[in-house]
């Protein structure tokens, strides 16, 4: 029984993870690429709609003692050379790591050849940790922090502000894409 | 008149034929992190274990010795848990609903790469597997990917991911303009 827990959980949660990333579209390098030219908002709509929903559960469940938030480390000089990195790798490439996983398994052989860039680049990672630990992880630490601590504004007044300013942006996109069929 | 039916058929791009709304799908991610909280304390992520994983394919360039001594290695050693099972997960999820679907297709060099840098499979392949060492280098300096900082870190308001989110853009929106200037 564990063992099915253990193995069985996590192999159907990815699976329901890569079955909503195809049906998104966004298992599809060309949506990637055209959301980084402004032609196509489906990857800021996917993710935009998971973190609304997903937060507003999440918040629920730890104010009721069901989980406990998993914040990842403000190392913020290492979190912001990673993310720069990452922004031009996601145009280069066309996908992320995990639309990457998927899109291998659709067809994408273009995508499998990048996975195994992404090999390198964990190896690369793994090589110059020494280093890294020395001089980049180490600057500008904040610890597990969370945006209501730092601002002193509530969870829910941030989800609220989220959830209003992510509708107000969809609603113009979507006026913008319906005008634009039109013509 | 079955005629005119079937061409539509054939004729209709195969993304346009994957009809759920991105918003749909994005609550559906939503509800799935809930479930990864909730049930397994374990929230969506990708890269962690991908680097797990990348220890193995090391050991043939580098030699058992150094990855064994390696310090990146040693806090994150290969073992099958639940980020491994999640990747594994991931492809079989996205396959069975490209099947579904009918939208699985093998792809070389897609549309929008094809437009730009022309129909040259060695140059695409070149690019997705440089894409894809900077992507992954960049996601294990910062600490996650679009799912583990993106959705997961998002959704806790964590100051460290909504840094992620805001550099990842930035520098995705800059370098796609660079990218694709000439159009």
């Amino acid at each position: 029984m564990t063992a099915m827990m253990t193995i069985l959980g996590p192999v159907l949660m990815g699976a329901a993870f890569g079955f909503l990333l195809q049906r998104g579209k966004v298992t599809n390098c060309n949506v990637i690429e055209n959301q980084f030219r402004l032609r196509d908002f489906t990857v800021l709509k996917v993710m935009g709609t998971a973190i609304v929903v997903g937060g507003l559960g999440v918040l629920l469940l730890v104010d009721t003692g069901n989980t406990k938030y998993y914040v990842k480390d403000a190392n913020m000089l290492a979190v912001a050379l990673g993310a720069a990195l990452f922004g031009v790798g996601m145009v280069v490439y066309g996908y992320c790591p995990g639309t990457a996983l998927g899109a291998i398994a659709t067809g994408s052989v273009h995508a499998l050849v990048g996975a195994l860039g992404m090999v390198a680049g964990a190896v690369l990672y793994a090589l110059s940790f020494d280093w890294l630990k020395a001089h980049v992880l180490n600057v500008w630490t904040l610890g597990k922090v969370r945006l209501p601590d730092v601002t002193n504004i509530p969870d829910i007044v941030w989800f609220a502000a989220l959830a209003v300013g992510a509708g107000l942006f969809f609603w113009w996109v979507e006026s913008a894409e319906a005008r634009r069929k039109r013509i | 008149m079955t005629t005119i039916t079937e061409s539509y058929v054939r004729e209709t791009p195969r993304a346009a034929r994957i009809d759920w709304s991105p918003y749909l799908v994005g609550a559906g991610i939503g509800l799935l992190s809930w479930i990864a909280f909730a049930v397994f304390g374990d929230p969506l992520g990708v890269t962690t274990a991908y680097s797990r994983v990348a220890s193995l394919f090391a050991v043939p360039v580098i030699g058992p010795e150094a990855v064994a001594q390696n310090s990146y290695w040693k806090s994150m050693p290969l073992k099958w848990d639940y980020g491994v099972w999640f990747l594994v997960g991931i492809p079989a999820g996205a396959l069975l609903s490209a099947v579904m679907s009918g939208t699985w297709r093998l792809e070389l060099v897609p549309d929008v790469w094809k437009e730009r840098f022309g129909p040259s499979i060695a140059k695409r392949f070149v690019g997705a597997f440089l894409g894809g060492i900077v992507i992954m280098y960049g996601a294990r300096l910062a600490g996650g990917c679009t799912s583990g900082h993106g959705i997961s870190g998002g959704l806790q308001l964590a100051v460290s991911s909504w840094l992620f989110l805001a550099v990842m853009f930035a520098t995705g929106l800059g370098i796609s303009a660079l990218m694709f200037r000439n159009r």
